[in-house]
């Protein structure tokens, strides 16, 4: 059935784009902006914070630090991290060293279909990298893997992004040409601005209504 | 919904008449029609966004077939499977049988225009499968048994005592709440509980990208991720004109989007969609579906002039900037698309007889054209469409169907009034004597309702010039 109602779509579609009289205008784009990379960090941060996003801009090489201290200021229970990539090994590293009064660190076990009850019952808190950020929208670009599935920055109640300052483009249009997307998309790309969000009732703004709660965002400076 | 009972200037008497409905509307409509104005502050700027999204959707309509060929096989190279309905009852059959392949029961649905239009829930409610709403507005309509009345914000005619009762009486074990974070709280966890069981779920596509075989979703909630991430499998349902050519085309449609429908600079969540879970992969559904829609799409391309309407992003910003949604809301139209772009769409595809007064019930202010972020002219096309009603020799279905000779009389003579001075003055003089103690029946009785008849004057300004003469320049 969809085989011949496939035919009898494209009999229709043909003949009226061949009738023609298009007026294609081609316009350019805005010009691109020219920030410095400590104004792509400062309006990138503004503007996530403005969506109530909690940034913190740290030293590269403490990061995992103030990681620590905020898990234990903050008493996560569990902490769901993916090593084999950067930042879950940091993670894992940073505990070997003592792990008094933080949380207990988790990998993603498995196929969803069997780890489907810890992720949604048991998990408080999920770590994962970030590809880069975009200046001009205030958003973070995720490419989950097998290593950082999908699903770890949207069912525990706080996810925490870890972006490098240097990888933050001006332009999600810059982005995706600086790192020929067209060439390679992957399963699924993701841009995060902020914590889940609806104001569906009475236009009030209220957080968390399916994903995450709380976003927390590392950005690393040199 | 659109059946033969479906009285536009009935809605609209109750509509009007509802000062709760009215309210609700007043304040929503503001607060959105002032959040986008504080991200499209600068001017300059945003009309030259405009002009580009205008351009990307154009030059996607002149090459539909092309993309939609593209679109189709690098889907398939991507392990997407493409299925094409003709007509919405095809695409729930589509639906249905991957559903009954998979013997999958329950179904999660993220926010789609498209399934309202194909009456998706009830279809598959009626053979047997549950099917759950998760956008927060969706959700809220689906307990109430009612229909969007809006394409962004969908239960914007309910304000929170409403919903605090509904959710009480719906959602078993519910206290009763007026609190917005606890309603909110309410839902998460009642819906969290429907994506982890869930064999299936369901999303729109806001763009798919022929270049490289990406579905494009925009949200704030996170369900539409949860949808398309955690059930097996995933179907999409599109629009055949929800094509773009170029992944590059992407960013300023999506710009525009947010913006005009939220005024928000970014959502949540833009989840862009290219295969099923490869091998190795943890999580997101095995299988991916699309549906690709005609539903009496192809047809309006056909026309050098209605096809703008096929430009369409569906922001809603047209709804919330229109004098007569703001007052009536989107249950009156009586359709699925309501507002501006509702009376320009659903004459098109149900016919013009069928959809009534929608068309009349425009002022042609222009508010609508002047924040369409793909600059579809939309009073040029309710004038199109209005005249289509009365032209027995036009190209929309249901063409004609207001033609009748009295009218077609009454424009002929005043057609031929205005041509002949004579016969104006003449015209005018009998307005002038007798015009106030015309009986008002037909149209006047209508237009005289609410409003105070004008009084003629008893001598016209020709008349006045002559004897009086004229003061000043
Ligand atoms: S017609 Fe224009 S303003 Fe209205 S919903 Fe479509 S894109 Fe938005």
């Amino acid at each position: 059935m969809s085989n011949t109602a496939r035919e009898r779509i494209f009999a229709k579609l043909r003949p009226a784009v061949a009738a023609g009289q298009f007026d294609i205008p081609s316009p350019e784009l805005p010009p691109r902006p020219e920030w410095t990379p400590s104004e792509k960090v400062q309006k990138l941060k503004t503007l996530m914070e403005a969506v109530r996003s909690e940034v913190h801009v740290v030293k590269a090489d403490a990061w995992t630090d103030a990681l620590k201290a905020l898990a234990r200021q903050r008493g996560f229970k569990t902490l769901l991290h993916g090593p084999g990539t950067q930042v879950g090994d940091a993670v894992k590293q940073a505990w070997s060293e003592g792990s008094g009064g933080l949380p207990a660190l988790r990998t993603y076990e498995g196929a969803i279909e069997n780890y489907k009850d810890t992720l949604f019952h048991d998990t408080d808190v999920g770590i994962t990298s970030t590809l880069g950020g975009i200046a001009e929208s205030g958003a973070l670009i995720l490419w989950p893997d097998a290593e950082e599935p999908r699903l770890m920055s949207l069912i525990p109640p706080i996810h925490i992004a870890v972006l490098d300052a240097d990888k933050i483009y001006a332009t999600f249009s810059e982005a995706m040409e600086r790192m020929s997307w067209s060439e390679k998309m992957p399963t699924n790309a993701l841009l995060i601005s902020g914590p889940s969000k609806t104001a569906d009732i009475e236009m009030t703004l209220a957080f968390g209504v399916h994903g995450p709660k709380e976003l927390i965002v590392f950005i690393l400076e040199p | 919904m659109g059946d033969q009972t479906f009285s536009f200037e009935k809605n609209v008497e109750t509509a009007l008449g509802d000062t709760q409905l009215r309210a609700n509307f007043e304040y929503a409509m503001s607060t959105l029609y002032q959040k986008r104005k504080a991200v499209f502050a600068d001017e300059a700027e945003t009309e030259r966004l405009r002009e580009v999204g205008n351009a990307v959707r154009q030059r996607a309509l002149s090459k539909l077939p092309e993309l939609l060929e593209k679109l189709e096989k690098k889907c398939i190279e991507n392990g997407i499977q493409v299925h094409w309905a003709e007509t919405t009852d095809e695409a729930n059959r589509i639906i249905l049988k991957i559903m009954d392949d998979h013997r999958a029961t329950r179904m999660v649905k993220g926010k789609s225009m498209v399934s309202e239009e194909m009456h998706l829930n009830k279809f598959l409610e009626e053979h047997g499968k549950e099917v759950m709403e998760t956008d927060l507005g969706e959700y809220i309509i689906q307990l109430a048994g009612e229909t969007p009345s809006h394409i962004i914000v969908p239960a914007v005619h309910k304000n929170k005592d409403q919903i605090a009762k509904l959710f009480h009486e719906k959602i078993p074990g519910a206290p009763y709440t007026e609190k917005v974070e606890e309603l909110n709280a309410l839902a998460r966890k009642t819906l969290r509980e429907k994506f982890q069981h869930a064999d299936i779920g369901l999303s729109g596509v806001n763009m798919a990208v022929a270049e490289t075989g990406t579905l494009c979703l925009v949200e704030n909630e996170g369900n539409g991720r949860m949808c398309t991430t955690v059930p097996p499998v995933h179907v999409a349902v599109m629009g055949l004109e929800k094509v773009v050519e170029k992944l590059s085309d992407v960013p300023p449609v999506l710009r525009l989007l947010t913006g005009s429908a939220t005024g928000q600079i970014i959502t949540t969540y833009f989840n862009m969609i290219t295969t099923p879970r490869k091998p190795g992969e943890k999580d997101g559904p095995e299988e991916v579906h699309l549906v690709i829609l005609d539903n009496g799409r192809s047809a309006i391309l056909k026309d050098p002039e209605l096809r703008q309407t096929l430009q369409c992003i569906r922001c809603g910003t047209c709804l919330n900037h229109c004098p007569v949604y703001t007052r009536i809301g989107g249950h009156a139209y009586g359709f699925v698309y309501p507002g501006p772009i509702g009376k320009i769409l659903t004459p098109q595809m149900e016919g013009l007889e069928k959809t009534g007064g929608i068309i009349s019930a425009s002022s042609l202010c222009n508010a609508c054209e002047e924040v369409c972020p793909v600059k579809i002219p939309i009073p040029e096309l309710i004038r199109r469409l209005r005249n289509e009603s009365y032209d027995s020799k036009g190209s929309v279905p249901g063409h004609g169907y207001k033609w009748n000779l009295p009218e077609v009389l009454v424009w002929k003579a005043w057609a031929l009034v205005n041509r002949y001075p004579r016969l104006n003055e003449l015209a005018m003089k009998v307005g002038g004597l007798f015009g106030d103690r015309f009986p008002k029946i037909g149209p006047l009785k209508q237009w005289t309702r609410v409003r105070t008849t004008p009084r003629l004057a008893r001598h016209s300004l020709h008349e006045l010039v002559k004897t009086e003469g004229v003061d000043h320049e």
